[in-house]
């Protein structure tokens, strides 16, 4: 194995984002408490310095370091969606944290290991690498669920996450290891040409095919391997989860998506089906369980689950047809998706109840009179995640959809947008309590929206996505489109 | 034609004036909405007249490419049958404003953002020309309109907020699958004009009729989808109330005479005779539920259902008395249950009831309101020389040519509309007052004059002098009917021959019905086919 200069040229992001985080965990000791904020800029800095290069790579195609990662436009999309949901998770922790009173230097370099870990899940093409890229990201959100020392509940997070994790990790590793005793590599362009020549008939083949996609589907959180998630995005701090809600989702569909169309296309008839079947159920549970949610982020975690079905519905497509057109629809979809999710989540970490976080949707109530513009965004957070026009929603699903109809199944796209009709009503309960209930006076202390500078940064960020991409999103579709070219 | 974007004027300034009411001082926010609605209807009178009514033909068409990558465009156009909905909403919209401007003292700059909102996506829907850009502004409306009844609405209105949001969105979701699925059929575009030229096999139609069905028969409401309405109406402001009566309904009715009828002619002909009898057991049933009313916006909510029924009823009768009647309808449905609704309102807002029992015998302290009440109400139940008796009686007479067993089933619901609205009447205009009631009640100010003459004065324009609107959308309902093919000889003949003498004559309700008449008279089809059958494709 031999490494040229310009292979670790090629990865300069992925080693300024390491070397960022180290430099923050060795300052974070050093640095008095007032000069703590430096560590924030610091790691904001790297990551604007890692867009840059990372949007300069846009047109390479280059495969390093004989073969484990590959720089393309593919690995580029998610890598530029990665840093911009980073960004925002450190500027909304940066409040958060003071808020709670919570305060570590290493959860900012915590961050920064977790970003690099799925930077390589994006751009590695081979099975081991993904999976060392994997680890690095999970290991970092283990440490961060648990944030809260003296919460219980954060630390049951913790727990359930590490074990549950490990526990997929493991049947990731099965499923890997079984399709290198199939194909003799684990190399993804190797796996697909032995699979193009010695065609589907071994079913060790299948079982692995199966076994990566259990394992993919805990990451992903998917039906019927989504039962870690509402306790641990309830557990977790909100920022953590918002973090793991949106960049662990995106960077997981990003591998996910590589490995089955780069590595198994070759079986994509035999993983559409299973894939169908996954989709239907996710989007079943997760719209009927939502439903019932009275905490918020037990409600944002079904609905986050729900949108994974949505999504799968365009790799389903993409399985019967032409993959580009499908799998950039899941593309779109993700990043649509990233917009509102945060934005709701950033909203859900800043409402407090006298002290205490307001985590109930009861907790919204009378929301709109105190705080009408926050009421107004999270109505718009609501209702693109409804996928009602003219907001990012609808043009997520109207993609996926058009990718499902071009398919041949109308009749899924109908299924999912009926239960899309379903999770109308969980969505709008948040806008109903927000503006049709008045606070009840007495003693419950009035929820107050705890408003910051960077929150409000946040805040823009995420609304101008789901507003503009809502009415031209052009740009983030040729984008989408552009990226899927270099998946074959 | 000018070059000057009418269309989109229309649409943007009202969105601009929803902006512009969170700006603008305390004091000012009522006068600044009225003048946005004001100025919108300013624009659009032009249209009027600029409109060339031979042609039946889109006009005044504005296109831009909006999401090329799924051949998505912003395509605007007005026909005969868009024209006149596009003109109601902009005549209605001021009168909105005019009725909230106490009746509102709440969150008021939202108020006024989220009617001016409503306002830019229902003149939207009514000149999309592209499916996509239709489906958004038609599911733009949900959250304002789910907004106006959940945040100003009466007791329940938590419950008929959501129940009105769930029904109208269920419904709707099918119509985009219908809509990507006509995408893949019909030559990968979104244009609904080229939508509409093309031919599908019957199976496929009957399932996009079935989801269009789902989206407009919701809308409209039609009998068994209409529970939302009267839930809606009673909760809603008055605003909200004349909005949902005036426009919103007619959103569904104008999806049926777009898309169903044009897009899948052999399902729509197949379906007719579901359709015209859901059609009549809504204009029976809701007349009946009418009846039965207590509460006087329950009465006219049911009493719209009633008066829906009317409209799909002539729709789906593909003769040009039908769809021209069912056309018409939709805007004297408009004007007329609007000036109802603010009617209620006025008197809600003196009483504080809507039951007819706190509420009787207001002529003596309110004739000015009383005369207005009863204008109303006789332009619902149709009588001669206002304006629904044109369109009931055009939709009569088509549905005469199809089935005369029909007719007569549907003649009930204007026997009834008598009954329900003549009693109404007799009880809240002359009955005998509650003594205590008397004193307290002031008549009409000039704002509310101002707010209920436009429609009074439109409810007799329309009714003596049919013909400056029937001529312009005459046209384009011929291509609707040609578009949707001949079903019988018989008919056929009758539409060539009254085709004719409605466009050459324009001397009022007179001709109109002579011209009615006389196809009444022939409908054995003993006339000789002109060259109408030549120009079918």
């Amino acid at each position: 194995m031999t490494f040229s200069a310009t292979d670790f040229f090629l990865i300069l992001p992925e080693l300024l984002v390491i070397t960022a985080a180290c430099i923050v965990l060795v300052l974070d000791p050093v640095l008095r408490p007032s000069n703590k904020d430096s560590l924030v800029w610091v790691s904001l800095g790297t990551l604007a310095i890692c867009m840059g290069l990372t949007a300069s790579q846009m047109e390479t195609h280059a495969s390093i370091f004989s073969g484990l990662v590959v720089i393309d436009a593919y690995g580029t999309f998610w890598k530029l969606l990665l840093y911009f949901v980073t960004g925002l998770t450190i500027l909304l922790s940066y409040s958060y944290l003071k808020e709670e009173q919570l305060y570590f230097g290493e959860y900012y370099g915590f961050i920064l290991l977790s970003l690099c870990g799925m930077m390589v899940m994006v751009s590695a093409t081979d099975l081991l690498t993904i999976y060392l890229g994997t680890e690095l990201m999970s290991l970092s959100l283990y440490v961060m669920a648990g944030l809260k020392r003296k919460e219980p509940r954060s630390l049951e997070a913790s727990a359930k996450y590490f074990v549950l994790g490990a526990f997929s990790s493991g049947i990731l590793l099965y499923g890997i290891s079984l399709l290198y005793g199939a194909t003799g590599s684990t190399r993804l362009p190797a796996i697909a040409s032995t699979i193009a020549t010695q065609g589907f008939a071994d079913p060790l083949l299948l079982f692995s095919t199966i076994l990566l996609a259990v394992g993919f589907g805990f990451k992903l959180a998917i039906v019927p391997f989504h039962m870690w998630t509402p306790d641990v995005y309830q557990g977790a701090p909100t920022s953590v989860t918002a973090f793991m809600a949106v960049a662990s989702k995106a960077a997981s569909f990003g591998a996910f998506l590589r490995v089955f169309v780069e590595g198994l296309g070759g079986v994509k008839a035999d993983w559409s089906a299973i894939f169908l079947l996954l989709s239907l159920a996710t989007l079943v549970v997760g719209n009927i369980v939502a439903l019932v949610q009275t905490n918020i982020k037990r409600m944002l975690a079904y609905s986050s689950i729900a949108h994974a079905g949505y999504a799968l519905i365009g790799v389903v497509a993409a399985g019967r047809i032409e993959h580009s057109s499908g799998i950039a629809s899941v593309l779109l979809y993700i990043a649509l998706y990233t917009f509102m999710t945060f934005g709701a989540f950033a909203i859900v970490a800043m409402l407090r109840k006298g002290t205490i976080e307001g985590e109930e949707i009861e907790d919204f109530t009378g929301l709109a009179k105190r705080h009408p513009l926050a009421a107004l965004l999270m109505l718009v957070f609501m209702v693109s995640l409804a996928g009602i026009p003219p907001t990012a929603g609808f043009i997520g699903k109207l993609y996926v959809f058009r990718s499902a109809v071009e398919a041949g199944m109308a009749w899924l796209a109908a299924i999912a947008l009926l239960f899309a009709a379903i999770s109308a009503y969980y969505y709008l309960r948040v806008v109903m309590v927000m503006y049709m209930r008045d606070p009840i006076d007495g003693t419950d202390p009035a929820p107050r929206l705890v408003m910051s500078p960077t929150l409000s940064l946040v805040l823009a960020c995420a609304v101008a996505g789901v507003v503009i991409f809502g009415i031209y999103p052009n740009p983030l579709v040729s984008l989408a489109q552009h990226a899927v070219l270099t998946l074959k | 034609m000018t070059g000057f974007p009418w269309l989109t004027a229309l649409i943007i300034l009202p969105l601009l004036g929803a902006v512009a009411v969170f700006v603008v001082k305390d004091a000012s926010v009522r006068l600044t909405a009225l003048s946005v609605t004001i100025a919108d209807l300013l624009i659009s009178l032009p249209l009027w007249w600029l409109f060339d009514a031979t042609s039946g033909e889109m006009q005044f068409l504005e296109s831009a490419a909006w999401i090329p990558s799924l051949s998505i465009n912003y395509r605007l156009g007005l026909d005969g049958i868009s024209l006149p909905l596009v003109l109601m909403t902009t005549i209605l919209m001021p009168l909105c404003v005019l009725i909230s401007w106490h009746a509102i003292e709440t969150r008021l700059r939202s108020f006024m953002a989220v009617l001016l909102i409503m306002e830019g996506a229902m003149v939207g829907v009514f000149t999309a020309l592209d499916f996509v850009l239709f489906y958004v502004f038609w599911e733009a409306m949900l959250i304002p309109m789910y907004l106006l009844i959940g945040v100003w609405g009466g007791p329940n209105r938590l419950y008929a907020a959501i129940k009105f949001f769930l029904y109208t969105f269920a419904g709707s979701v099918l119509l985009l699958v219908a809509i990507l699925v006509l995408y893949f059929q019909g030559g990968h575009t979104f244009d609904i004009l080229a939508l509409s030229r093309q031919t599908y096999a019957l199976s496929l139609q009957t399932w996009l009729f079935f989801a269009f069905f789902a989206a407009f028969a919701v809308k409209v409401p039609m009998f068994p989808f209409h529970t939302w309405l009267p839930d809606a109406h009673v909760e809603a402001p008055t605003a909200g109330s004349v909005i949902l009566a005036s426009v919103l309904l007619k959103m569904g009715t104008y999806g049926f005479v777009r898309f169903s009828l044009p897009m899948l002619p052999d399902a729509s002909r197949l379906f007719t005779p579901l359709m015209a009898a859901l059609s009549i057991v809504a204009i029976i049933y809701g007349a009946y539920m009418a009846l039965a009313q207590a509460d006087l916006k329950k009465l006219i909510a049911y009493s719209s259902v009633s008066h829906m029924g009317f409209i799909t009823l002539g729709l789906f009768m593909f003769n040009i008395q039908g769809i021209e009647g069912a056309v018409m309808q939709m805007v004297n449905h408009g004007i007329t249950t609007g000036g109802l609704f603010l009617c209620v309102g006025m008197i809600y807002e003196r009483t504080h009831s809507r039951q007819i029992a706190d509420n009787i015998g207001l002529t003596k302290p309110m004739p000015r309101y009383a005369t207005f009440l009863v204008i109303f109400a006789l332009s619902s139940l149709g009588l001669p020389g206002t304006n629904s008796f044109v369109g009931e009686f055009m939709v009569l007479v088509g549905t005469f040519l199809w089935s005369k067993v029909a007719t007569a089933f549907a003649s009930l619901g204007i026997i009834l509309a008598a009954a329900y609205l003549l009693w109404m009447i007799q009880r809240v205009a002359f009955g005998t007052p509650a003594p205590h009631m008397l004193h307290k009640l002031s008549d009409l100010n000039q704002r509310e004059i101002a707010t209920l003459l436009p429609l009074a004065v439109l409810i007799f324009v329309i009714g003596l002098f049919p013909n400056p609107l029937l001529s312009r959308m005459h046209t384009t309902v011929e291509r609707v009917i040609a578009r949707t093919g001949p079903s019988s000889p018989q008919q056929s003949s009758d539409q060539s021959v009254l085709g004719q003498p409605m466009l050459s004559q324009n001397d009022g309700l007179i001709s109109t019905l002579n011209v009615v008449r006389a196809s009444t008279v022939h409908p054995t089809g003993s006339l000789p086919l002109t060259d109408t059958q030549g120009e079918r494709p």
